[in-house]
């Protein structure tokens, strides 16, 4: 059922939650989280429907933080809070809230999100745009242990992906990074399968997205050797290629759903990798929250690190190296320079690093 | 070697487990069992990413099939049961693995061909050399398959690969068969290469009674002769025999349900905490309870068996179990039993462990229900307690996995009454929509080789020395009682209960 509150608290919603509750009698449900969606009016249908599609894994009350934009200075002095309070069939498994804030109570966000929260449950706050520059640090995302961006929806996502080197905190998450679990899942598993050292590797995927520089900067992170970005036509990640001491390991996937693995000696192999719908990347996110500290780690290597497009000296190195035509061990040779201003705790760039060894199998 | 592989990190939890190169072989796999639960368990794995690439699944049978009628087959298996949604990516890469091998269980060349399949396999699929075999045979054939994979060379790993067997119930009849089976198996495979199906274990509720038990800090103190008055673990089902008269005939509900599922939901309930979680540990402490099982002197007194007769279940109307096609009009096969054992040791001393399985009961349910003793001391009046009951934990296993608890609390109102009331968790209410199902669990833990919800030999042996001696005992005397169908069992199985001064929960 529905239930529109005008010009109302955030203690009349929690009225009108328990109203609407024994209303259609489910008097008290057991929802796993609070998921707080922070998006603007354009958004919220999708990301609202998102969030319902998700909540059918996690039964979640999700609260939609919608601040409308206040287009003249009496709007701006205004102050209002509207609610819509939905449960039951309306509301994916849970409960759902849309809070739209105008005027000076939009700043003020969370002070309505607060007594709204699950008790004793765990807060996730989901940007599905505008994600603040320090997503911790804002009053919203410091309710939750869990911060949701999304690099997508940035209109500079390699700027974007630096901004979230430097303020990571433990619990920020990103879709983009979601995006990319099958993908990593299948390398692993590639890797699984070949007794081999990696020397270098390609990954190659459309212009500004955020989720080929995650991929080629877990890559550079976990392997130690140097890792090149590559661009191609999309849609998303088309290859990724690791060059390795037993020939070469491609992953390559040109229609967005199916890929072929080719492994050094081995048939060619069809797998499903489908380009995945947000609201699958939210439950994912949402199963784990604890904090992500691979994603930490593959992010805090730097985008900057990389070889390919990214940054105007590595271009220049790139142009001299070619995949397919590589000596054995090329990293020696190329040191790559580490960055200036990376305020990263020093550590040796990957071209300074040993091939990582993987032992025989017994 | 997935160890040394730098991009496996144990923190990165968004990596799931998935099993290494491998491939699965089916014998039987024309029978019910294959169609509505293996192959949609296949395709759900392969559809939640936990299939190596190249995958892939053998059937054989003695059907006339071609590789693509079998994957046709398993197409509208999939379609028609599997868990999750079909997609055509998902197939296309799992339809590439897919072969069939036409033969009988004794026949030479189909056994030669299999092995040819299988090197095949590996050099078109890269599966390396390691299959697993789930024989969902008769278990008359078993002997048989078992043998021929001995002789065709199926059974032996070379070095880096594995073979594993898995086999389904029923593990014998009774405890010398079980030893004969045991032997005919172990002759062939190692003990750690053979993994015995029990469904019951991979389900979800099932795994969460450890969970339950010893990760939190509430329910473990609790957990013993001091607190608990008795156990009660039910299951029951609302279908009579179907089409299963040559099998169950003789069999009976104790050895088909008791022996296994019953046996091992008590002993997960009962056991001490393991020392970890590794499949040793974990079988050490089963086995400890298990062995720790006693039955109580009159086997009479504390057992009950019953055949359904005719009646309504459900809005339909049931023939009884002697009226079934293909019974024996004499029969003495046993459609329910309810038994009642101890276990001796400090923790549970004295407390009853009533187990009941039947067919044509009210509704198909499986639970563990343990019931507490009363408060030694009540404040309250005895007209503000009446309707009080026990306080109870229930694991429901199926269908609705989940957990009650039941105690009382006061109505509202200016009396004061104390009624019970049920505290519910429900698994399709605080996690995934559909948990996984168990089949899909326990095939995944056999391509990794991962034991822990496997019974061992040990344990099939002493479940079959707690269930021997009531067998002979039935044997020797009396019939099984009637009940109705759609009835909760016969009423001696209640008289059983009120002897004791307990009643069974109506579940």
């Amino acid at each position: 059922m529905k239930m529109d509150l005008t010009d109302t608290t955030a203690g009349k919603i929690n009225k009108g939650l328990v109203q609407a509750r024994r209303a259609i009698g489910t008097p008290a449900v057991g929802m796993v989280l609070t998921l707080v969606v922070v998006t603007d009016e354009e958004n919220a249908y999708d990301a609202l429907k998102a969030a319902n599609d998700a909540s059918r894994e996690h039964p979640s009350r999700t609260l939609v933080v919608i601040k409308r934009v206040s287009r003249s200075p009496r709007d701006r002095t205004k102050s209002r809070l509207d609610a819509e309070v939905r449960v039951g069939a309306d509301a994916g498994t849970g409960e759902t809230v849309v809070l739209r804030l105008y005027g000076e109570v939009s700043d003020h966000a969370q002070s309505v999100v607060l007594p709204l929260l699950l008790p004793d449950a765990p807060v996730v706050v989901w940007w599905s745009v505008d994600a603040p520059r320090d997503p911790a640090g804002d009053p919203l995302g410091a309710l939750g242990q869990r911060r949701v961006t999304d690099g997508y929806a940035a209109e500079k996502p390699v700027e974007d992906l630096r901004t979230r080197a430097e303020s990571y905190a433990p619990g920020d998450t990103d879709l983009a990074w979601a995006r990319i679990t099958p993908w990593r899942s299948m390398l692993a598993a590639a890797l699984d399968q070949v007794d081999c050292e990696v020397v270098s590797v390609e990954v190659a995927g459309e212009e500004a997205n955020p989720s080929v520089e995650l991929l080629a900067m877990w890559l550079a992170d976990r392997l130690h050797v140097h890792v090149r970005r590559a661009v191609s036509a999309g849609p998303g990640l088309t290859q990724v290629r690791l060059e390795t001491t037993g020939g070469p390991i491609t992953l390559h996937r040109s229609d967005g759903a199916m890929a072929t693995l080719a492994l050094p000696g081995q048939p060619d192999r069809a797998v499903a990798l489908k380009r995945r719908e947000t609201s699958e990347l939210l439950a994912e996110e949402l199963r784990r929250l604890d904090p992500d500290d691979t994603y930490a780690s593959a992010l805090r290597f730097g985008v900057d690190r990389l070889g390919g497009i990214q940054s105007a000296s590595q271009r220049a190195e790139a142009s001299t190296w070619t995949p397919g035509s590589l000596p054995v061990r090329p990293v020696h040779e190329s040191p790559a320079p580490a960055p200036a201003g990376d305020g990263d705790t020093p550590r040796p760039t990957p071209a300074q690093m040993p091939p990582v060894k993987k032992a025989d199998p017994q | 070697m997935s160890s040394s592989n730098p991009l496996r990190d144990p923190a990165d939890r968004r990596l799931p487990r998935i099993a290494g190169p491998s491939g699965l072989v089916i014998f039987g796999v024309t029978g019910d069992l294959s169609r509505k639960k293996l192959m949609p368990a296949v395709y759900d794995l392969a559809n939640r990413g936990l299939l190596p690439p190249g995958f892939s699944l053998v059937g054989f049978a003695r059907r006339e099939w071609a590789n693509e009628d079998f994957a046709q087959e398993v197409h509208d298996a999939v379609k028609e049961h599997a868990r999750t949604p079909f997609r055509e990516e998902v197939w296309q890469q799992l339809v590439q693995g897919m072969r069939f091998v036409q033969g009988t269980f004794d026949d030479d060349d189909a056994f030669e061909r299999l092995r040819d399949t299988i090197g095949e396999l590996d050099k078109a699929q890269g599966t390396g050399g390691n299959f697993a075999f789930y024989l969902s045979v008769p278990p008359g054939a078993f002997p048989v398959v078992i043998q021929q994979l001995k002789k065709h060379g199926l059974a032996d790993q070379s070095s880096g690969s594995w073979r594993r067997a898995v086999i389904e119930k029923p593990f014998g009849h009774d405890l010398r068969s079980a030893e004969d089976l045991n032997a005919t198996v172990e002759e062939v495979f190692a003990p750690d290469q053979v993994f015995r199906i029990d469904h019951y274990l991979g389900k979800e509720t099932v795994q969460n009674i450890l969970a339950l038990r010893f990760a939190n800090q509430m329910f473990e103190p609790i957990w013993n002769r001091s607190y608990v008055d008795h156990v009660q673990i039910t299951m029951a089902e609302d279908i009579g025999i179907g089409g299963r008269a040559g099998y169950y005939d003789g069999i009976g509900a104790a050895r088909d349900v008791i022996q296994n599922h019953l046996l091992q939901l008590m002993a997960l309930t009962a056991m001490e905490e393991p020392a970890s979680f590794d499949a040793d540990a974990l079988a050490a402490e089963k086995t400890k309870v298990l062995g720790a099982v006693r039955l109580p002197a009159d086997l009479g007194e504390s057992t009950v068996r019953g055949q359904y007769a005719e009646g309504w279940q459900g809005g339909e109307k049931a023939v009884g179990y002697l009226q079934e096609d293909g019974i024996d009009p004499n029969s003495k096969t046993d459609t329910y039993a309810a038994i009642k054992v101890e276990v001796d040791n400090r923790r549970w001393a004295g407390v009853p462990f009533y187990l009941r399985t039947g067919k044509r009961l009210g509704r198909r349910v499986t639970e563990i229900a343990v019931v507490f003793q009363r408060a030694p001391h009540s404040p309250f009046d005895r007209t503000a307690t009446e309707e009080l009951g026990q306080n109870a934990i229930v694991f429901r296993v199926q269908p609705d996995e989940g957990i009650t608890v039941r105690f009382g609390s006061k109505v509202p109102g200016t009396s004061m009454e104390i009624r019970d009331v049920s505290m519910d968790f429900a698994y399709g209410e605080s996690f995934t929509e559909s948990s996984p199902e168990a089949y899909e669990r326990l095939i995944l833990d056999v391509l990794l080789g991962d034991s822990n919800l496997f019974p061992r030999t040990e344990e099939v042996e002493l479940s079959w020395k707690i269930l021997d001696p009531i067998e002979e005992y039935w044997d020797k005397h009396g019939r099984p009682a009637q009940y109705p169908s759609g009835t909760w069992g016969p009423v001696e199985a209640d008289e059983m209960l009120e002897r004791d001064g307990r009643s069974w929960r109506r579940p």
